[in-house]
């Protein structure tokens, strides 16, 4: 019952802290409640037992990566945008519906999961703990695990070359 | 107890935030951010298929998917202080080079 509640909590807060993120007029609250919605979500990640995800959640992602990007935004200093959505009505219309359109259909497809599942609630249980996922990691996944230290250096290496090279367009 | 549905439907409606963000915000880092929510939410669906049928290997999925966003992320910022150095600007809609 507990998890049930919990499950609830976490789902509400991680839609609203996205919800807030794309509504939200400055940047820095949008990435803040980035990082809200990705802790919520490592929080869900624990009621499903997978222990490893939810602390490589909260250390990379609501870690590493948004403060990067948090970097990039003081960097930047960013005025706030004029305006939030586009003046034409027009577009606002088909962007909802558009989005209405992608939710229908992934609603649509998930109902379709309905009778196949026997409502067991969803554990891991002992595939979620970090000795399941490292023995698995470094032995059957060991070449991708080594191939993607080398796409993690050059990714490093492309955003040096990228963020240092001056380009000079005339505008 | 909260059964595979529940966890299936919150990806599919934080995936959808996500494509909204994209679509109404000119900010090329709130886009961004939105872009990661997306994989945020494709990550929680693996993870629950992962639990559903009892198999590691969509959390070894996961794992990889989380490498190639931080790649992704790095990559991307780099792109946009970039731009940011040539045009002074991240609004996207004002960023037309190459528009048709």
């Amino acid at each position: 019952m507990l998890t049930t509640y919990l499950f609830f909590f976490f789902a509400i807060l991680a839609i609203a802290a996205a919800l807030a993120m794309v509504f939200n007029k400055h940047t820095v609250n949008s990435a803040l409640f980035l990082v809200l919605n990705l802790l919520s979500l490592a929080g869900i990640y624990l009621l499903m037992e997978a222990q490893f995800l939810a602390v490589i959640q909260v250390l990379v992602y609501a870690g590493a990566i948004m403060v990067l990007f948090l970097f990039v935004i003081m960097l930047l200093n960013l005025d706030n945008e004029a305006k939030l959505f586009n003046s034409v009505a027009m577009k606002e219309i088909v962007v909802v519906l558009l989005s209405a359109a992608v939710l229908a259909q992934l609603m649509y497809s998930i109902r379709g999961w309905f009778g196949m599942v026997d409502s067991n609630p969803i554990a891991l249980g002992e595939l979620g703990t970090v000795e399941a996922v490292g023995d698995v990691l470094y032995t059957t996944y060991l070449l991708p695990f080594e191939v993607t230290a080398i796409l993690l250096t050059a990714a490093v290496v492309g955003a040096l070359v990228i963020a240092q090279r001056k380009i000079h367009l005339e505008k | 107890m909260i059964s595979a549905e529940w966890y299936l439907a919150l990806s599919a409606i934080l995936f959808t935030i996500g494509v909204l963000g994209v679509l109404t915000r000119k900010n090329a880092i709130v886009m961004f951010m939105c872009i990661e929510m997306m994989l945020n939410a494709v990550n929680l669906s693996l993870v629950t298929f992962s639990g559903w049928h009892n198999d590691i290997n969509g959390l070894i999925l996961v794992f990889f998917s989380l490498c190639v966003a931080a790649a992704e992320a790095v990559i991307g910022l780099a792109i946009i202080i970039a731009i940011f150095r040539n045009n002074l600007t991240v609004d996207l809609s004002r960023i037309n080079l190459l528009r048709w």
